[in-house]
């Protein structure tokens, strides 16, 4: 008999289930180690609210919906992900931009939650808020399995935003001030066209090229990337957006600084209805045309 | 004794590892759950993000299509698609498949009479017609389909054709289609999963009594004319009107079938709600109502249609509901139908001396239970019962039972290949439709079977 097919019928061998000498001690054993190893994962739960996500499911709804772009293995390296820009979230490094945190913590649940309900504007990545709330928190809970840092790290404290000041005139033009005091026009112009010197050079934390925000280009129904309030946009300025260019000023800006710069940004979506261009105006357009290079 | 302990203990063994591999295989179809199409190609989501099973909607697909085709995430636009984007998708189904039908009367040699009734079975590999279907946006907030479709040998006929303005006002709740395109049904048959000549229809969606000579073939059918449509922002709520061609969807004005004689209109209203109910899913309930004129007869010059007349109304109305249990869903539909008896009786309105003794307007109640059990994004089975059962017929002389349907449909589809750029799933289905009193010379309940085994696939 060739050796081949003496090996052919070797292996049939080895299936031949009722010949097999099983060894209960290391099977247990497999299994209890099996059993450890998933503990984590398995156990994983998210809380928003009321809602508890639990990881098992979410697994199913992420192979529903979210494996083409952000892969199996949740790297980020779906099937798709060669022809989406940007580039999917890589949830194993963790690194998420829409927080509540501060920067290089992590997110809380309810910020992942959220970014999963609204999506994200100038992306491939659709608002989920068609999927039912337990989906969404299942989602977040199996998230949360694909890097240890949720096993060892706990969320950023959650940063206070404090009520919103009147918005006046004084306040955008000490916004326009600021936006070239801290050098926000390198990135994105001085006309917030995302155009500034700096622009075409900027990379993320995984070397892709990025763009600025592009204030000038948005229309009415406008978003920015993580919210579409005065508030999200505050946030956005002490939190930063981890991964990307865009820093935390948490420890470089007070909170009304912080609070005249959203006026003025404001004021950058001409083509959008706000009270910060109603003020600008009543005054004529003096406010904002205050910034040099407007 | 010994040996009958080793004999069973091998049976176990066994049936274990076949049952290890059954496991394995539904297990398997879980690891890949993509598949994509023209929309998908140009989003890059995997099909079953939009899709239970394709090709039934799930509500993320629902919202998509609600809002014209748009994710609204700024890549909608075709503006911002490769320019080699080509957003069609073909469908065909290679098959084999058993056709029975029981009482068929047979004629008599060297005539056309029937003179007998025979069970009749036909089965063998065939094809499907051809589905080429284009859709998407032509700008931000227009979007548009276009469907021709044709059989093996015949011509092609365009299943849907329409553009859409959505968003308009910058607001969901308004959004203006014009062209033919199907009816805002919230329980979608051109999206269900049967395929078979007995199962591949709702019975409730294209019912006329026997003898009616209504022109409107049902709310299945795909319609010309206008609707005005809107939903909130996760398609939760949504409601539609829709003003329609007394055409039944054929194109060149033809009312009841003749060509250039059409002149009254139908309206279409669906309205539905869903709601979240914690751990099971979405549920959702809807109304719907379809009113209409059918033509009786025809104004002729030198013989030929030129004008439709004599219209009678008709209608369908009901309710559905939609109910989720995890993996589970099951869709519920009612539907009460009712034509005036000069349509029921196929009597030309203006020869009401032509109507038999005691003419009714026909009505009939239907509806069916539609039961989905989703595996995984891969394999999923059907299964479903319908009926329709006239309450009153038009003729008082018909047997009670006349045209009566009662159905039930299983099957199950299991999609191998759900990659980026295409899909295919193995179709497996049974279908059986009692038809009440419709054997010819008997005129007992006649029995329509079907098998179908296939390949439907798309790309």
């Amino acid at each position: 008999m060739p050796d081949g097919v003496h090996a052919s019928y070797t292996k049939i061998k080895i299936f031949t289930v009722p010949n097999m000498k099983l060894n209960w001690n290391h099977w247990l054993a497999s299994l209890a180690l099996a059993a450890l190893l998933t503990a984590p994962v398995w156990s994983q739960e998210s809380h928003v609210g009321n809602l508890i996500g639990h990881a098992a499911q979410g697994k199913k709804e992420y192979r529903r919906y979210c494996v083409g772009c952000h892969g199996p293995l949740g790297d980020g390296n779906g099937e798709n992900a060669p022809w989406i820009d940007p580039k999917p979230r890589d949830f194993v490094a963790a690194t998420f931009k829409c927080r509540s945190t501060p920067t290089g913590t992590l997110p809380t649940d309810q910020d992942l939650y959220n970014s999963v309900s609204r999506g994200f504007t100038n992306s491939n990545m659709p608002h989920w808020d068609s999927l039912p709330p337990q989906n969404r928190i299942d989602l977040v809970a199996y998230i949360k399995t694909f890097s240890p840092r949720w096993q060892s790290e706990k969320a950023g404290e959650v940063i206070k935003v404090p009520p919103e000041p009147a918005v006046t005139s004084q306040s955008i033009a000490h916004g326009a001030e600021l936006f070239q005091k801290m050098e926000c026009w390198k990135c994105h112009g001085q006309q917030g066209r995302g155009d500034g010197p700096s622009a075409a050079t900027l990379t993320d934390s995984k070397d892709q090229p990025i763009r600025p925000y592009n204030f000038a280009d948005a229309t009415s129904d406008s978003r920015f990337k993580c919210g579409v309030t005065n508030e999200d946009l505050y946030r956005i300025f002490m939190t930063g957006l981890d991964g990307t260019p865009m820093p935390s000023f948490a420890d470089v800006i007070q909170p009304n600084d912080a609070w005249d710069l959203v006026h003025y940004l404001r004021t950058l979506q001409t083509k959008r209805h706000s009270k910060e261009n109603d003020v600008v105006k009543g005054t004529g357009g003096k406010t904002s045309a205050s910034a040099p290079g407007s | 004794m010994k040996d009958h302990c080793k004999r069973v203990r091998q049976q176990m063994w066994r049936l274990l590892f076949i049952g290890l591999l059954l496991a394995s295989f539904i297990a398997g179809t879980g690891e890949r759950g993509y598949a994509i199409p023209a929309f998908a190609r140009k989003y890059g989501l995997p099909c079953s993000a939009c899709h239970i099973g394709w090709p039934i909607l799930n509500n993320f697909g629902l919202a998509f299509k609600d809002n014209g085709y748009q994710l609204g995430n700024d890549k909608d636009s075709p503006i911002y698609q490769n320019p080699s984007y080509w957003p069609i998708t073909f469908r065909v189904t290679p098959q084999w498949h058993l056709e029975n039908t029981n009482k068929v009367g047979i004629d008599a040699p060297g005539t056309t009479t029937p003179s007998s009734e025979q069970s009749i079975t036909t089965h063998g590999f065939d094809l499907s017609g051809l589905d080429i279907w284009t859709a998407g946006t032509l700008y931000k907030n227009i979007s548009f389909s276009v469907l021709p479709s044709m059989g093996e040998g015949s011509t092609f006929h365009f299943e849907n054709a329409w553009v859409r303005f959505d968003n308009l006002l910058n607001s969901p709740w308004l959004n203006f289609k014009f062209g033919k395109f199907e009816l805002d049904n919230l329980l979608s048959e051109k999206r269900f999963l049967t395929l078979s000549s007995v199962g591949g229809i709702w019975y409730n969606y294209h019912f006329t009594p026997q003898g009616d000579s209504n022109g409107f073939g049902g709310i299945g059918d795909n319609q010309l004319g206008i609707e005005l449509s809107g939903h909130n922002s996760n398609s939760y709520s949504r409601y539609s009107i829709a003003l329609l061609s007394s055409v039944d969807g054929a194109p060149g004005l033809t009312s009841a079938g003749q060509g250039g004689t059409a002149r009254t209109y139908d309206a279409y209203v669906n309205v539905n709600q869903g709601f979240p109910v914690k751990g099971l899913g979405v549920q959702r309930i809807g109304a719907y109502a379809y009113v209409g004129r059918s033509p009786t007869y025809f104004l002729t010059s030198g013989g030929a249609p030129v004008e439709a007349k004599g219209g009678k109304s008709f209608s369908r109305v009901g309710a559905f509901g939609w109910w989720f249990i995890k993996n589970l869903d099951v869709e519920t539909f009612y539907m009460h139908g009712q034509d005036n008896a000069f349509l029921g009786n196929g009597v030309p309105s203006n020869r009401p001396d032509l109507l038999p003794t005691g003419a009714a307007g026909p009505t009939w109640n239907g509806g069916f239970v539609e039961a989905h059990y989703t595996v995984n994004p891969q394999l999923i089975f059907t299964g479903r019962y319908e009926l329709v059962h006239m309450s009153r017929q038009a003729n008082p002389s018909n047997l009670p039972n006349l045209g009566n349907v009662d159905s039930f449909t299983i099957g199950y589809r299991w999609y191998p290949i759900m990659l980026s750029r295409a899909g295919l799933a193995f179709h497996n289905e049974y279908a059986q439709a009692k038809m009440g009193n419709l054997a010819p010379l008997t005129q007992t309940d006649a029995l329509n079977r079907a098998v179908m085994i296939g390949f439907d696939f798309d790309y």
